[in-house]
């Protein structure tokens, strides 16, 4: 479902970042360096109470005339950030909860990896796949979300 | 085979095909047929293509195998004419003999007529696309890194010359001979995808053997397209694996459904990566851990991300730790990268960790699988699997044959029960691992529902230490140093702690003490006062003084009792004093501070007189005592100045004995806090993301 997934580091500079190739990538590179922005005021807004009851997810970020930007962010303020496509009006928030759940534990296996420094680059063959499984539903259910929600209950 | 190719076409001219011929059109059919239809996994060709319930030969492989006999391609399309394949749209059996056998003739010269299938020809000649693992053991020093890059149309060339050599052989000698060599080869060659990789690895073995196995080599399966290059990679190294592992072969290559021969861990290797295992964790049920598992696979001069990626594979539950059948996919993965072999895009089947430990049970459980199998097999076969368990650690070259012989088929049973007679061990070897792994398979359903449970299991495992992630999620602490106190009572306990505390500070000053069983204790010091002051009382008359606010545990063991009695001649010289108040009044000045040994007077003080009698020294004073208070009150002061003296060297002695305790006690302060500062400092590196 989305257009861009970015893995952000604590230290806001990026792990992981990938877009569907069709567009133009910069654009949604600066979005999600925008995002950050917001992210960051979300957390220290939520952040007065204990780190323990903070949400890990954020929500819709902000949202653009074509896209729309959600949020994760993780204990260690690893953050994820989304670009979805505005088209896909059907997509509900529990699915991008259960999209950032699926990121989040794909990172957790990368960070097993005893081979994997923390804050390096993620180049995990499998942590790819499941990127691009969540992209690719963009391609081949954007038509069907235009068509209607019946297609994909 | 005659009457079936007679039968099956239906209107083709009839065929007869010698027994040579026969063999060699049924492989290649198979394989044709095998190689469309069968995938990794597959078992025997089940290619029901165009018409179901016919076994076909896809047109591909057909194609590929009528363009290796390098035949023109009008020729080809000729025969493919007249074999009727072109008429009935695909390749059944008959067709696919009668090209065959046009393709001979065409090869021998002949003209592609029907008429031409009545003659006596020689086989059909294919430029199969040989293993190279010939080359390669030509040249073992080659074995590794460029050779195995060489692009499969050099190899091709290469074993092409090759080819025509054993071709011309071939011919030659009468077409029975190499064929019919293997008699169980044709069912074996039934399964294409095992005979892909195992015929090279054949091949490959019987390479070893030059003088009666090079008659062999000819055999070459042709090899579809439908492996690829990346097919023809895996069996050339897993021959170099074999190379460089051992000279052992596998002998139960042939008997998996899986076609990634390569991915086999032999016995040997196993027994390599658990001893390995246990050379890194003495426990083969428990785990290696991360970090350690990351400097023991480094080592093997792979780039990092590789090892990365070979752990994302093997590390199928993805705990962070390697649990004895993970770390020998991992060590396999490791092995095979090495040799050169590209790595796989996910685990191969051979190598997931249920399979694994379902193929390689502990040895006990071994023995186990091979009693349960003994109580299954007809009692004849018990032998064999005795056998098998002795001959385990055989490492017999004598096994290439077997391999050869060797059958997949279902009727296996039945063949080997036939050649007990000709080879009873190897057999022995072939037929239980034969059993024993499609029980594997069997096992493999059960607990492949384990993976999903594995990886719904809690990430409780995760010992790596770069694994912050988890470390976040637990909310844990790094684990508490060892408790360091223990080093310290250790310490003290060398100080004697309980030697120090006795003798020194009065009650008063140290809260260290253990609070004496109240009283007994206090009376001590005026005990060992009165010791003292008995050594003189002895000369002189005992002054009823005592001292008791200055408290001298010294003695306090063997002088409770004495303490007592002490108290008790005090009492005595109190109420046998003028007066009884007054030795209460004098013993108030004197002893204000602790009452209680007032009180401890005052309570014996009622049995006290009739314990009059304890001992001669307590009597000795008592008697003397009782004349002058006077006089007693003079010694007082000096008894008390002397038990102040004896007090205040014993304080001193307390205070020294505690300065030391203490300033060991600031020493080791200071080595927790440097440890606790290093730990900081690691722990700072080693988490370079940290929590805020």
């Amino acid at each position: 479902m989305a257009v861009c997934v970015a893995v952000i580091a604590k230290e806001n500079y990026p792990l992981y970042i990938r877009s569907i190739p069709t567009e133009n990538e910069l654009k949604f590179h600066y979005m999600v360096h925008t995002s950050l922005d917001v992210v960051d005021e979300k957390i220290s807004a939520m952040g007065k109470a204990l780190v323990d009851q903070r949400e890990l997810y954020l929500g819709l970020l902000y949202p653009t005339e074509d896209y729309k930007v959600y949020g994760y962010v993780t204990n260690s303020k690893v953050k994820f950030v989304m670009v979805v496509d505005s088209s896909n009006t059907a997509l509900r928030d529990n699915e991008i909860r259960s999209m950032f759940r699926k990121l989040h534990n794909s990172y957790t296996d990368v960070m097993c990896n005893p081979f994997y420094n923390p804050g390096d680059r993620i180049q995990s063959r499998a942590f790819d796949s499941m990127v691009t499984s969540m992209m690719i539903q963009v391609l081949s259910r954007a038509p069907c979300c235009r068509a209607g929600e019946a297609l994909w209950a | 085979m005659e009457a079936a190719a007679g039968g099956g076409c239906g209107s083709g001219p009839p065929l007869l095909l010698s027994e040579g011929e026969q063999q060699c059109y049924s492989e290649l059919f198979a394989r044709c047929a095998g190689a469309a239809g069968g995938g990794p996994g597959s078992g025997p060709p089940e290619a029901a293509r165009a018409v179901p319930g016919a076994v076909t030969a896809a047109a591909g492989p057909v194609a590929d195998l009528f363009r290796a006999s390098q035949l023109p391609a009008e020729t080809l399309h000729q025969i493919t004419e007249l074999c009727g394949a072109k008429r009935v749209g695909y390749f059944g059996p008959t067709q696919f003999y009668i090209a065959l056998k046009l393709i001979a003739a065409a090869q021998s010269g002949l003209p592609v007529r029907i008429e031409s299938l009545k003659c006596e020809l020689p086989l059909p000649r294919f430029m199969m696309s040989k293993t190279d693992a010939d080359t390669r053991f030509g040249n073992p020093a080659e074995l590794h890194g460029a050779k195995v890059q060489i692009p499969y149309l050099i190899t091709e060339k290469n074993t092409f010359k090759r080819m025509d050599d054993e071709d011309k052989q071939e011919t030659q000698s009468p077409t029975m001979s190499p064929l019919a060599s293997p008699p169980s080869s044709p069912p074996h060659y039934q399964r294409v995808p095992l005979s892909h990789g195992y015929s090279k690895l054949r091949s490959s073995t019987e390479q070893m053997h030059p003088a009666p196995y090079e008659a062999r080599q000819p055999l070459v399966q042709p090899e579809g397209p439908s492996s690829g290059a990346a097919g023809a990679k895996p069996p050339r190294h897993q021959a170099s694996l074999i190379r460089s592992f051992s000279v052992e072969r596998e002998p139960h290559d042939n008997n998996s459904n899986y076609p990634d021969e390569p991915w086999r861990i032999t016995e040997e290797q196993r027994e390599y990566y658990v001893n390995q295992f246990r050379s890194l964790q003495p426990d083969p049920s428990s785990f290696i851990s991360g970090s350690v598992a990351k400097n023991f696979f480094t080592k093997s001069k792979l780039s990092i991300p590789e090892l990365s990626y070979i752990w994302e594979l093997s590390d199928a539950d993805c705990d962070g730790a390697l649990t004895l059948p993970e770390f020998c996919a991992a060590f396999h993965l490791i092995v095979a990268r090495k040799n050169g072999y590209p790595l796989p895009e996910g685990l191969p089947p051979t190598l997931q960790p249920e399979y694994l430990q379902a193929a390689f049970p502990k040895p006990k459980r071994e023995c186990t699988l091979f009693d349960s199998y003994s109580e299954s097999m007809p009692a004849n076969q018990q032998p064999r699997d005795l056998n098998r368990m002795e001959k385990l650690s055989i490492k017999d070259m004598a096994d290439f044959p077997v391999p050869a012989q060797d059958v997949t088929s279902d009727d296996k049973q039945e063949q080997n029960k036939t050649r007990l007679e000709q080879n009873k061990i190897r057999l022995a070897l072939k037929s239980t691992v034969d059993e024993a792994l499609p029980k594997d398979m069997s096992e493999d359903p059960a607990t492949s529902k384990d993976s999903n449970s594995l990886k719904a299991r809690p990430r409780s495992r995760s010992y790596s230490s770069t694994s912050i992630e988890e470390a976040m999620k637990r909310g844990e602490d790094p684990p508490t140093p060892p408790p360091r106190p223990q080093k310290t009572h250790s310490r003290a306990s060398s100080l004697d702690l309980n030697k120090v505390f006795q003798p020194s500070v009065p009650a008063t000053k140290s809260g260290l003490l253990p609070p004496p069983p109240a009283l007994p204790p206090r009376p001590c010091p005026s005990q060992i006062s009165h010791h003292n002051v008995n050594s003189e009382c002895s000369a002189q008359p005992r002054p009823p003084t005592q001292l008791p606010n200055y408290g001298d545990f010294r003695l306090q063991k063997q002088s409770e009792q004495a303490s007592e009695a002490e108290i008790h001649p005090q009492l005595n010289r109190a109420p046998s004093q003028a007066a009884d108040s007054s030795p209460t009044k004098k013993d108030i000045p004197y002893s204000q501070p602790p009452s209680k040994p007032i009180r401890r007077k005052f309570r014996p003080e009622n049995p006290a007189p009739e314990n009059q009698e304890p001992s001669s020294t307590v009597g000795g004073p008592a008697s003397a005592v009782t004349g002058k208070p006077h006089t007693a009150v003079q010694k007082q002061s000096s008894k008390q100045k002397k038990a102040i003296q004896t007090a205040i060297r014993k304080n001193k002695e307390a205070n020294a004995v505690l300065a030391r305790l203490n300033s060991e006690l600031q020493q080791q302060l200071k080595e927790v806090h440097q440890e606790r500062i290093a730990l900081e400092n690691q722990l700072e590196q080693l988490r370079p993301v940290t929590v805020l």
